[in-house]
């Protein structure tokens, strides 16, 4: 898919007058993959954020994940805000790698999903190439349906499984 | 090979020479361990016709590796009943519900007891130790109107396999009154399931068609998806979250080793045989554009054989290996298509309203099972290869992915429950939609795929 410069603009202005949205990140963060350095930070105060770790990006995007509509993989303007904020820290932090997951909601197909999470995380990893991250520090993997964030049987469950979720992989 | 047919003489031998004979238990019987009776969840249809499976006799009772004639006997007999039973097409009296038969009546069955008991047949047989260290089990079939015989069979095995007799006992009664191939005899390979919904533990398991010698294979550290057992049952190929990528391996069953199908930086899903075990078809993700491909099991350069900007995924091979049926949402949604094996051809079949998907074709090659989304269910279906003659054959929230019994009659596959706790468990249905049966698995399971009549 092809994202014209001016659609990020626009996307840009939007995430400084939509501000907290409906599509805001869940309160629950999904497990971390086996064997990911989650960054948490061994220095002297517990409580220090270690700049480039998972627990900053946290801090200082938006969102780690964007969501998409029922067998969707568009990138709509609140996802563009989103992944914008990223990729300013990614711009920050330019040393550290991340693994953009994509997963689908639980009613569609086992290997149909994979497909599509495949799908959605390509969609999040082009956006943010396009906004200038070096393809190379992003690996993308599709869990499909594998790892619901919503454990629910519901739209507002299935809505918020359908996404893409940046993870800190460490430098 | 550890079951062997063999001819059974017309007078049977009822006396055991003493070399074979092991020493009888002195001591009085212990409770014979009868199969689970697990809690029957599922529909069977009423007009079933009634067999008498009377615990099988035995000519002396003797114990080789801890098994005892008389008990082996009673538990074949089990296994028999439920086989059948199972089938959707008889309703087995098994031997806990019936009187246990001597030696003598193996070959003069008591006719006018069993039509006593409303059974059109009667099934009896027995177990003897043989000079080889394993067991002789004898199969008839006998017509209680009729009085006459409609089956004999007989099988040595060694004691670990004393449940393949039972099965190809059962299969020669169901081959026998049915005129279907028989299909009990089979293995599945699935995924064992436990945990937490957004956590599952996902292993690759084994069992018999029947559920029984399960087998756990994979230890449940990576995510274990969608296996399939080789025509020989020497391999599984499957996928595997392995150092968190999305990688097709196959398995050796009997090695425990495993090998990649291709090397590949991009996600690869979705493996299937082809019907003479050389070939694999894979998916494979490239920039988020799925396709599908096929290479030999020895490895080499993998063949694309779809380029549809879509999502094309799956794949089966039909049963002359010429054609495979796979799916894509090349027109906008999930739709199951065909198309010659080397990729030309490529034609859609499914157009009865709805999303189709994870289409199987029938080892019989008359039909294609499937996976048709719509209306707010997942239910299991079955089509000509042209896309004509659709019909559902369940009827819930989520059934997904058909297998196909090696005969073509019965079609395993998985139901997922709604909701926090939603678990999946695997299920059983037969072509008329009526039987429907759940199989019993040590935890929760998925991804089913049956395998051919074992060799």
């Amino acid at each position: 898919m092809t994202i014209r410069k001016t659609t990020a603009m626009i996307a840009a202005i939007t995430m400084l007058t939509v501000g907290a949205c409906s599509k805001k990140a869940p309160e629950t963060l999904p497990p971390a993959p086996e064997g990911t350095d989650t960054g948490t930070g061994t220095g002297t105060d517990p409580n220090a954020v270690v700049p480039g770790s998972q627990q900053d990006f946290i801090a200082n995007v938006a969102s780690d994940r964007i969501f998409f509509g029922f067998d969707q993989y568009n990138v709509d303007a609140e996802d563009m805000a989103t992944l914008q904020s990223q990729a300013q820290w990614l711009q920050r932090n330019p040393a550290v790698r991340v693994t953009i997951e994509g997963h689908a909601d639980e009613r569609g197909t086992r290997d149909y999903n994979i497909a599509l999470g495949e799908r959605r995380a390509n969609a999040a990893k082009n956006y943010l190439a396009s906004l200038g991250i070096d393809p190379s520090r992003m690996n993308v993997i599709s869990y499909g349906k594998e790892r619901p964030a919503e454990l629910g049987s519901n739209e507002e469950a299935w809505a918020k499984n359908r996404r893409a979720v940046t993870v800190v992989i460490g430098r | 090979m550890p079951l062997r047919s063999i001819a059974l003489p017309l007078a049977l031998m009822l006396s055991v020479a003493p070399a074979l004979a092991q020493v009888a238990s002195p001591t009085p019987a212990p409770a014979v361990p009868t199969e689970p009776r697990e809690t029957i969840e599922g529909t069977l249809s009423q007009d079933r016709t009634v067999i008498a499976v009377p615990a099988f006799a035995t000519p002396a009772v003797t114990t080789v590796a801890g098994l005892r004639t008389d008990n082996l006997g009673r538990q074949i007999a089990d296994v028999i009943a439920a086989d059948l039973e199972r089938s959707g097409l008889y309703a087995p009296l098994g031997p806990g519900s019936v009187r246990a038969i001597s030696m003598a009546e193996v070959r003069a069955p008591r006719f006018a007891d069993w039509q006593a008991r409303n059974a059109e047949n009667v099934v009896h047989g027995f177990v003897q130790t043989n000079s080889t260290g394993g067991f002789v089990v004898g199969c008839y079939l006998y017509d209680t109107q009729l009085g006459s015989e409609l089956v004999r069979q007989g099988f040595e095995i060694q004691p670990g396999d004393w449940r393949r007799a039972a099965h190809k006992c059962a299969d020669a009664i169901y081959s026998r009154l049915s005129g279907e191939s028989p299909f009990f005899d089979s293995r599945v390979a699935y995924i064992a399931e436990s945990g937490p919904k957004g956590n599952r533990i996902k292993r690759l398991a084994i069992m018999d068609s029947d559920g029984g010698n399960h087998r756990f294979i994979t230890n449940g550290q990576a995510l274990a998806l969608s296996p399939r057992f080789s025509p020989d049952y020497k391999k599984i190929v499957y996928v595997s979250y392995l150092n968190d990528r999305v990688r097709v391996f196959i398995y050796d069953v009997n090695g425990g080793t495993q090998k990649l199908v291709t090397e590949s930086r991009n996600a690869t899903f979705a493996p299937r045989w082809s019907p003479d075990g050389r070939q694999i078809l894979f998916s494979m993700a490239v920039g988020g554009n799925t396709d599908i491909y096929r290479i030999s099991t020895e490895g080499g350069t993998p063949v694309r054989l779809t380029n549809a900007p879509g999502i094309d995924v799956g794949g089966s091979f039909s049963p002359d290996g010429k054609k495979i049926v796979f799916e894509s949402d090349r027109s906008g949604s999930q739709q199951i298509y065909t198309m010659n094996v080397d990729g030309s051809d490529q034609r859609r079949i499914s157009f009865g309203g709805g999303r189709y998907a994870t289409p199987e074709w029938s080892p019989r090659g008359d039909l294609i099972a499937f996976t048709k989304m719509g209306g707010g269910e997942f239910r299991i279906g079955v089509m000509t290869p042209g896309g004509s003659g659709e019909r559902l054959l369940t009827n819930s929230w989520q059934d997904e992915a058909p297998t196909w019994s090696p005969n073509g009659r019965v079609i395993q596959f998985f139901r997922t429950t709604s909701g926090r706790e939603g678990k999946s468990t695997i299920w059983q249905v037969d072509l008329t939609g009526v039987n429907l049966r759940r199989l019993p698995t040590p935890q929760d399971g998925s991804d089913p795929s049956w395998g051919p009549i074992l060799p």
